[in-house]
């Protein structure tokens, strides 16, 4: 349980090129027979000639319980939802179901090979084409296209099918517009795609700014990159009059569907007037992050714009499922083969153990923790709730330590290292750049509200000990496997070190 | 609400959601629903699932059932190639990536937190680097192909030029992802032919397509159809006009030939499957990504870095680096908007590659080279014409059959073998397909392979 005796691992484990071995406790799975293969075939640097390495790639080798110590002293250094709490704001880190992690592994699933025969895989495509099926009822649009591995990936096949729409149709729109509460993803894919991106601004409640919106309009508006709700937690309560402004330019709605967790079965982006959609499948349908991958980002489109999806989708022609690779219109492919594959299996778990129901009262439970942790926080100083205060959250929750640094000088990022020393994960910090020392939380239906009540109290204890002794909380984390991490040292071009290999050669004085 | 807990499991507030409502103020959840435009909220739970919740012995049966309709080729494995073979994924590396608190960790950006997942990155970077002999390695993309795409574009950043030169050989998958990714950049994107005889890409070809106008040069050794291609040469003539070269690897086979960082790439990219990852139905992989030193490549790297540092008392730390081309701070000037990755598959790929150690890479790869050949040597005694092409080829190889292979493929089907790739899914002669043939295989596997396809031969000459 986190709290102040709270102590993670800290041990002094050798890196992996550390090791004197070479040969590691890899057993080739037919070996014994290599020999007699060579005499009938000959031996490889007898034909590979020039191309041929000569000695053995230099690369440590390890017995199976040296491997195995090494990753679980690394795990007690590593935190995930299995070791306690982990609030990043539009994250959505919820817990990831055991029986999904079972079920994705099953050996018909894990050994399929993607080239196969559909005649021979018809179970998984059926699974596929259910699942492609259940996330257009979620979003409220009309086809969905399983293959973008992440949201980021999504985002792009959103951006080049609006580019292509928009050329099919003789019009030249170079224009993506993009709120300044934005996940950094939004720009990127839409510069990605070869846009200019339009920056709109928030207004004074956090939302929008419709006389901005209106302003940015025009014949090059190619379109609109929202999330709703927003990176505040707010609902965007004008979204029909944005729609219908955005839509009578000649412009097209993305949206990005990394804060679903709050209003998925209660509210739909399609009758909220988006035209195309992304899933994050490791956020809102609780599939696992992986330390940063792999997730799935599938992408949902409705009315022309179906026909721009990559390709292949996945058909049904009576009791048979196949790939289908038509494309008349469509933006080509984003990937090879169909996508990420385990993690969409653990969405279908997810969504089958709690049907529609269940996946309303999750959505519901994520706004009630949000809430509930706000009100949590009245009368905690040091911390301040920006735009529209009374509003109620959906998923997440943004504050401001700004009070706190004018008063103590500990910024956002100390209060962070504060948390990590009571075993609480720190929220995703300085982020949406519209608050200043923000705090961005999202605890979603996982988390428990005695964990919620817990992070609400650490954060009164550490703007305590801010008044108290500053200097105290700018010197966390200690408990924590290192200390602060020296990121100056870490950047500087006279010793970044981005392998073992530039530190060796470094070393030598080989680098350049 | 749930007399039988299908909801507590997962969402452990509900048990207390009246007394948390109190707490916030309000009676009913919807109130905090109550700036949402009336119609827009849903009159009733979306219709998806199986009309109610399914218990966990439920939802197992519900799976056990569809999934029996897959059939799984485990003895022999797919002889199927296309850049995505079966390989053996030892259990300790299977043990290792269903570790929690790697499993369930989000990107380490607190890093005193997860300096174990931070150190595992950087392992899985170090050992690619040694690996491939380049000495930056991102902690990784999404797959081999959206890798190529990154590479292309990185080039095209780092030149200034548009223009992009792709040998045959690139899988043809990837070459779509290209033509992809790249549309909104206003590439021109050639394609230089391979020879018919050798089955590399043709020098000529190479050097009249690249010009001052290009940004790289990208071709796959081994390529697609199996055959090592001379990269020095290709990079010769990259360089000689200031193009960038990418190479897409093969990462078990430099085990016993010459990584790129020693032909002249200055891009590397590969699927990392083989190491490791297991079959998937093609998902997730794991795009490897390296470049050499230069900071003039470093600058315009796409995807997470994980750098060696130390803390605040001196002792050795790791920690995200080079933040600044990322799209959370860069935003529309980011290097690419990468963020969620395959790090986990990034760490089984680490933990594949440790347990083999350099020796046993050599051993497996060995061991894969000498069963391909004994393969197609197989095939060839049957009447095959195996392999087609005369260059030295590693895993894969392709074939000719006397007939339209599509026919020999269902005859080896009723017989239990998945066979190879007919390559007439990617538009060529329908007599062509592609084997790939790894450490699975046992001898016995491939003498199996050989006499079905003998007498599904015959079967189809008579059958005609």
């Amino acid at each position: 349980m986190a709290g102040k005796e709270w102590r993670q691992a800290r041990w002094e484990e050798p890196l992996v090129n550390e090791y004197q071995g070479r040969r590691g406790g890899y057993t080739i799975p037919h070996g014994w027979e290599d020999e007699e293969l060579a005499r009938i075939v000959g031996e490889p640097w007898d034909r590979l000639g020039g191309l041929s390495r000569g000695e053995a790639p230099q690369l440590p080798g390890l017995s199976e319980i040296e491997l195995v110590r090494h990753y679980t002293r690394l795990a007690h250094m590593s935190y995930g939802v299995d070791n306690g709490p982990v609030p990043l704001g539009s994250c959505t880190m919820k817990y990831n179901p055991r029986v999904s992690e079972e079920l994705a592994s099953d050996p018909r699933v894990a050994l399929l090979h993607p080239l196969q025969d559909e005649d021979t895989v018809q179970g998984l495509l059926e699974i596929l084409w259910r699942l492609e099926r259940w996330l257009a009822e979620i979003t409220g649009m009309d086809r969905c296209s399983l293959q973008p591995p992440a949201g980021a990936a999504g985002e792009l096949t959103g951006a080049l099918m609006i580019r292509k729409y928009h050329l099919d149709r003789g019009e030249e729109r170079d224009e993506m517009l993009v709120p300044d509460s934005a996940h950094g993803t939004n720009p990127a894919s839409a510069a990605m795609a070869g846009f200019r991106v339009v920056k709109i601004p928030s207004n004074s409640r956090g939302t929008v700014d419709l006389e901005a919106l209106r302003a940015a309009l025009s014949e090059r508006t190619a379109g609109i990159m929202l999330t709703n709700p927003n990176t505040l937690g707010l609902f965007e309560d004008e979204i029909l009059e944005i729609a219908r402004l955005v839509h009578d330019a000649g412009g097209l709605l993305y949206y990005d569907g990394a804060n679903l967790n709050g209003i998925m079965g209660i509210v739909r982006p399609g009758d909220m007037g988006f035209d195309i959609v992304h899933l994050n499948v490791h956020k809102t349908f609780a599939s696992p992050h992986g330390g940063g991958g792999p997730g799935a980002g599938v992408v949902c489109a409705k009315g022309a714009l179906v026909d721009y999806l990559p390709r292949p989708l996945i058909e049904r022609r009576g009791d048979r499922f196949y790939w289908d690779y038509s494309c008349e219109r469509c933006i080509g492919r984003i990937r090879a083969f169909y996508g990420n594959i385990a993690p969409l299996l653990k969405a279908y778990v997810y969504i089958a153990s709690l049907s529609g129901v269940g996946l309303r009262e999750a959505a519901l439970q994520a706004t009630v923790n949000t809430n509930y942790f706000i009100a949590l926080m009245r009368g905690v100083e040091g911390y301040e709730l920006p735009y529209d205060p009374e509003r109620p959250r959906k998923h997440e929750v943004v504050y401001s330590a700004k009070p706190l640094h004018r008063e103590t000088g500990v910024t956002a990022g100390d209060v962070a290292k504060a948390l990590l020393d009571r075993g609480l994960h720190a929220p995703t910090i300085y982020f949406p750049l519209i608050v200043d020392e923000a705090l961005m939380i999202e605890f979603t239906d996982s988390e428990t509200p005695e964990n919620i009540e817990a992070y609400a109290e650490a954060l009164r204890e550490i703007a305590e000990q801010a008044r108290r002794s500053p200097e105290e909380v700018k010197k966390a984390p200690r408990n924590t496997s290192v200390a602060r991490v020296d990121e100056v040292y870490a950047n500087h071009p006279r010793t970044v070190t981005p392998s073992y290999r530039v530190h060796a050669l470094r070393a030598k004085g080989l680098l350049r | 609400m749930e007399p039988w807990g299908y909801l507590s499991r997962w969402v452990p507030g509900v048990t207390r959601r009246k007394e948390m409502l109190e707490r916030i103020g309000v009676s009913d959840v919807m109130e905090l629903y109550s700036d949402v435009p009336r119609e827009l909220i849903l009159p009733e739970p979306p219709r998806v699932g199986y009309g109610r919740p399914l218990s966990e012995e439920e939802v197992r049966r519900v799976l056990d059932e569809v999934l029996s309709r897959n059939t799984v080729y485990r003895a022999p494995p797919p002889f199927t190639g296309g850049g995505w073979c079966p390989h053996h994924v030892p259990a300790a590396v299977r043990y290792i990536v269903e570790r929690g608190e790697f499993l369930t960790a989000y990107t380490p950006y607190q890093a005193e937190i997860n300096q174990g997942l931070l150190q595992a990155l950087f392992e899985y970077q170090s050992l690619i680097a040694d690996l491939t002999e380049l000495e930056v390695v991102n902690a990784s993309m999404y797959d081999g192909s959206t890798a190529t795409a990154e590479a292309a574009l990185m080039a095209m950043r780092v030149t200034r030029r548009r223009k992009v030169v792709v040998s045959g050989g690139l899988h043809p998958e990837y070459l779509e992802v290209l033509r992809t990714w790249l549309q909104g950049k206003g590439a021109e994107i050639r394609v230089a032919d391979i020879d018919v005889e050798s089955g590399v890409t043709s020098t000529e070809a190479l050097s009249s397509l690249v010009d001052g106008n290009t940004a790289a040069v990208i071709v796959s050794s081994p390529n697609f159809y199996g055959v090592f291609e001379d990269v020095e040469a290709a990079a010769d003539t990259a360089h000689k006009h200031g193009a960038l070269l990418v190479q897409v690897f093969e990462p078990l086979s430099l085990g016993l030939v010459k990584p790129p960082g020693r032909l002249g790439a200055d891009i590397a990219v590969a699927e990392g499957q083989p190491l490791g990852l297991g079959l998937n139905y093609g998902g997730p992989g794991l795009g490897v990504f390296a470049v050499r030193w230069d900071r003039r490549l470093l600058r315009q790297l796409p995807g997470r870095l994980i750098g060696m540092t130390r803390d605040a008392e001196g002792r050795r730390a790791f920690t995200m680096i080079l933040q600044a081309r990322e799209q959370h701070i860069r935003r529309e000037k980011a290097t690419s908007n990468i963020t969620t990755n395959e790090a986990l598959m990034a760490i089984a790929a680490a933990a594949y590659l440790s347990f083999l150690g350099g020796e046993g890479l050599r051993e497996l790869a060995r061991s894969i080279w000498l069963r391909s050949h004994y393969a197609a040597r197989r095939l060839s005694e049957e009447g095959v014409e195996a392999p087609i092409f005369s260059g030295e080829f590693f895993k894969e190889f392709t074939a000719r059959f006397p007939a339209p292979y599509r026919r020999v493929h269902e005859e080896l089907k009723r017989r239990g073998i998945m066979g190879g790739l007919a390559l007439e899914r990617y538009g060529m002669d329908p007599r062509l397909a592609l084997f790939c043939v790894t450490e699975l295989h046992s001898k016995r596997d491939i003498d199996s392979l050989a006499s079905a396809v003998a007498e599904a031969l015959k079967i189809t000459e008579r059958g005609g």
